[in-house]
């Protein structure tokens, strides 16, 4: 298993966010979580990325801890993200904000720095190539010199797609990738999304849009109230009453 | 330590922890309506002394001492017309330096004024030497006076809150400003009021401190650090955990003359303030999970 | 090499100073100008720290005064009764000691001037860890107020004890030879050496900070400063990115302390005072936050000013102005506003 979360809760006050949480992800999948709004699933991506520590309940990622650990370390261990609410840094270009990405793989330190060493400015030469090509697979590199903030919504969304791929992730967390575009968008997310799974790296996703989640994940879990109420795949979710019920309400799942 | 000794310094902690706690919930008052911690929060307690001393020249002493409260109030309100009203959604890092440079003005117009010099009101009751029994220390009355009035101003803010609209008003900006809006209260309205109290109360207490600590044009510095301590100890945003604090505060300072010397007497409230902001930022009464919800 | 045009052009502009002051002689100018530069450590010190980190020191005076205190303090106290104690007996053996005379002609003990920067730099660095660990774990007006607190308790300290001299602070401080024939010193005929030295200072640090700006590190400082949350995410360890700029920029100051200490021969409270802390975080804003050259540039033209004592008596006062106008007006700082905008913005909000 590539990740592995057992009995996972997180509380917020009185407030039960996530609750008795447990599922895991096989290497080279793509797994969605779904649910209600408030359901817990970007409190669930903040207790994997370590933003959030957990109340209780263990995360295993390849087969070592990692609940507990700083967000940085266990992104150096090879888990990236993005972000429900964009995240980007203001005042810094598209492609400079992709560059941070390729921190983790990369070393000048301080002094290296501040000496601009020769194999610091050759390290920094290879860092701006990857992330323009990067640029040009998600078929933005005209606005690499753009500042990131400024640009479009859905080229703001790419932008930091390409920032967690920069990073060269095992694990890729997606949180609601498609929110806010139109269905043109929609689908080139999804296709994507496949082709970024294609070259082997696993995709965790949450996501609103129920055809680009059935179309193109493995398996999918669904929370409701902080709580796992069924995991399956595409099929087997549509047809679990539970879930009809969640999202249709209770008396539609009755007819 | 004898009794008497021991109330000596008891008194002494209290009078200067509840101006501690004024200047603190002054921080309150205005962190509550905006998110904005005052830097010049201690300035507006030295204009109070200030002016009430100069208008005590021409006018009697309640005379000059409403005057000056009115008149710092005036300027609260001037300062926040002038320098925040029109700021759109400004960051954090703009408002302390806005603040700290406002505090700076004020400091540097007080010394122009002013001067360098020490000065002071009279006594309200008798002079320096007139003292009155209490637990068995004798005290300047005009202890009780402090104590007295400040403990006047900090029940008038409870009530004012509790019962008046304005107060209620205020209150709900506190909790949730988008919320007042939508109900039809004027939120830039009520940052102004909060100034002008914060101001007010400020002032007030500049006055009735003045006979005793004295004033000089940079007392403010001093005494914000102090009242943002206390502001911080009983959680940012709470008026009566405030109070609490500031008594703690003046009554550890008190009687760590005793053992250290005066010289080191800001040191210690000062490295108070890091030891709970390092260890306990949500004070020593707030509640955590509550503190992460704040604008910081 | 794009980048490093600013910094030919500095150095280019020193040299025509040094030059204009003695054909129109007028070299009194340049002890001011002298002092301006180690101040100009300071400030892009601060600017690194605030501008790119986006970190807030109130209390940077505070490093500036262990600096300048504890090199003043080692190089003129008499360590003779000091003499017998493991540290001392330590130093003695590694010639670190000068023998010298009192006033009185009685034999006294102090310590060489590169050993007192040593130490006076080891100690800044152990305090700016110390005290940067816990505080740069708070945002905003914590932070800010936190700093502010350390800096009052350097400037109360030197205040309190009759080691750093009280109120009148520590004067008679000797020379310090750096180079043979180069000494840091207020003495009338080094007046054009020091000025370079100075001034060589500064483009030092400006080319090894402009270096850091444009690396891998800069980067994750300016991410750090945008979203620190999303940068953390990243494996960047932002937590030792904040404490190493916070570090390097308080022995900048330190370095400046110690410099200037031995430059104008003593050290008093006042370099310690808040004020100062205020005036290094003015200078900083002025020139824009995450602008080292514009903080280079007005922290030059407003120390100058200051130190010609053009503002007079207001010469707090023009900073704490200057603060407030720059922010209301110009966050993006006086070199950073574009006039046409400004104006747009003035008439959008009349109509
Ligand atoms: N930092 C936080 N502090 C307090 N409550 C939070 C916090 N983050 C999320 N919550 C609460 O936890 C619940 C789950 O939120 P979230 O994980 O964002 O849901 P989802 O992403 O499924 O829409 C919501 O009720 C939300 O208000
Ligand atoms: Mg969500």
């Amino acid at each position: 298993m590539l990740l592995d979360i057992k009995n996972l809760y997180r509380r917020f006050g009185g407030l039960q966010a996530v609750s008795d949480v447990s599922f895991s992800v096989r290497p080279g999948m793509i797994k969605a979580v779904i649910g209600p709004n408030g359901a817990g699933k970007t409190t669930l991506f903040n207790l994997i990325t370590g933003t959030l520590p957990p109340s209780s309940g263990v995360i295993h990622f390849k087969g070592q801890p990692i609940h507990g650990l700083a967000p940085y370390r266990i992104a150096r261990q090879g888990v990236a993200r993005t972000y429900q609410n964009i995240k980007l840094y203001p005042g810094m270009t598209a492609l400079e904000n992709v560059m941070v990405g390729r921190h983790c793989r990369s070393r000048a330190g301080f002094l290296s720095g501040m000496l601009s060493l020769l194999w610091t400015r050759k390290e920094e030469k290879a860092i701006r190539e990857k992330c323009l090509e990067l640029l040009g697979l998600l078929d933005i590199a005209d606005l690499a010199e753009v500042e990131a903030t400024s640009l479009a919504f859905g080229q703001q969304r790419a932008v930091e797609l390409a920032r967690a791929l920069a990073m060269e992730p095992e694990l890729l967390l997606l949180d609601e990738p498609a929110a806010g575009l139109n269905i043109y968008e929609t689908a080139e997310v999804a296709r994507l999304i496949t082709k970024i799974n294609a070259q082997g790296i696993t995709v965790l996703l949450v996501e609103h849009d129920m055809s680009l989640v059935m179309d193109i994940s493995h398996e999918i879990v669904v929370l409701s109230f902080g709580e796992k109420i069924a995991e399956g795949t595409p099929s087997e979710i549509q047809h679990n009453k539970e879930v009809i019920r969640i999202y249709l309400g209770e008396d539609d799942a009755e007819d | 330590m004898t009794l008497e000794l021991f109330s000596q310094y008891l008194l002494a902690g209290i009078t200067y922890g509840i101006i501690y706690a004024i200047v603190g919930i002054g921080f309150n008052i205005i962190y509550n309506t905006t998110g904005i911690i005052n830097f010049a929060q201690g300035e507006f307690v030295m204009l109070g002394g200030m002016i009430s001393i100069s208008l005590y020249q021409w006018l009697p002493l309640p005379l000059a001492i409403g005057a000056a409260v009115i008149l710092v109030m005036l300027i609260g309100a001037l300062v926040e017309i002038l320098f925040i009203r029109w700021l759109d959604r400004p960051s954090v890092l703009r408002m302390i330096i806005i603040t700290i440079g406002i505090s700076i003005l004020i400091r540097e117009a007080a010394l122009h004024v002013w001067g360098e010099g020490v000065r002071s009101l009279p006594y309200f009751v008798g002079n320096e030497i007139t003292t009155v029994p209490v637990l068995g220390a004798r005290v300047s009355p005009q202890v009780l006076w402090v104590i007295g009035v400040c403990t006047v101003m900090v029940l008038g803010l409870s009530l004012f809150f509790k019962y008046t609209l304005q107060g209620k008003k205020m209150q709900a900006c506190a909790s949730n400003r988008v919320a007042a809006t939508l109900c039809g209260i004027s939120t830039k309205n009520m940052v102004t009021l909060s100034f002008m109290l914060s101001a007010g109360i400020g002032a007030l207490a500049g006055c009735v401190m003045s006979p005793i600590t004295y004033t000089q044009y940079d007392v403010g510095t001093g005494l914000a650090i102090k009242g943002f301590t206390v502001a911080i100890l009983g959680g940012l945003g709470s008026s009566m955990a405030a109070v609490a604090a500031g008594l703690l505060l003046g009554i550890i300072e008190s009687f760590s003359v005793s053992v250290v010397p005066l010289a080191f007497q800001d040191a210690i409230s000062i490295s108070l303030l890091l030891a709970i902001l390092f260890l306990r930022p949500h004070g020593l009464f707030g509640n955590k999970d509550a503190a992460d919800l704040k604008e910081f | 090499m794009k980048r490093h045009l600013p910094l030919i052009l500095l150095i280019l502009a020193v040299i025509v100073v040094q030059l204009l002051t003695r054909w129109t002689d007028t070299a009194f100018y340049l002890t001011p100008l002298t002092m301006t530069g180690y101040y100009s450590l300071v400030i892009v010190g601060l600017c690194l720290l605030m501008g790119y980190a986006g970190q807030i020191s109130l209390g940077h005076a505070g490093f500036f005064a262990i600096g300048g205190y504890l090199s003043a303090m080692l190089t003129t106290k008499d360590l003779m009764p000091l003499k017998e104690t493991l540290l001392l007996g330590l130093c003695d053996k590694l010639g670190l000691l000068v023998q010298g005379q009192d006033m009185l002609g009685v034999a006294s003990l102090q310590m060489q001037p590169w050993a007192a920067c040593g130490f006076a730099i080891l100690a800044t660095i152990i305090v700016a860890y110390a005290i940067g660990i816990p505080v740069l774990k708070l945002k905003g007006h914590y932070l800010a107020m936190a700093t502010l607190g350390f800096g009052i308790i350097v400037y109360r300290l030197a205040l309190a004890f009759p080691l750093f001299g009280e109120a009148d602070g520590i004067s008679g401080v000797p020379g310090f030879p750096l180079l043979p024939g180069l000494a840091v010193s207020g003495d009338f005929n080094s007046r054009v050496s020091n000025y370079y030295l100075a001034w060589g200072m500064v483009a030092l640090v400006m080319w090894l900070l402009v270096n850091l700006i444009h690396s891998r590190v800069g980067r994750a400082l300016r991410a750090i400063h945008g979203a620190e949350g999303a940068t953390n995410a990243m494996g960047v360890d932002t937590a030792r990115y904040k404490l190493n700029t916070f570090v390097i920029s308080a022995v900048l100051a330190s370095i400046a302390g110690i410099f200037l200490t031995h430059y104008n021969g003593g050290i008093g409270p006042s370099e310690a005072g808040i004020m100062k802390s205020v005036r290094y975080v003015a200078i900083v804003a002025i020139g824009g936050m995450a602008n080292l050259w514009g903080a280079l540039v007005m922290g030059a033209v407003l120390n100058i000013m200051s130190l010609r004592g053009m503002f007079g008596s207001y010469d707090d006062a023009v900073f704490g102005g200057i603060l407030i106008v720059i922010m209301l007006f110009a966050p993006q700082g006086l070199l950073g506003i574009s006039l046409s905008a400004t104006f747009k913005r003035i008439f959008r909000r009349g109509e």
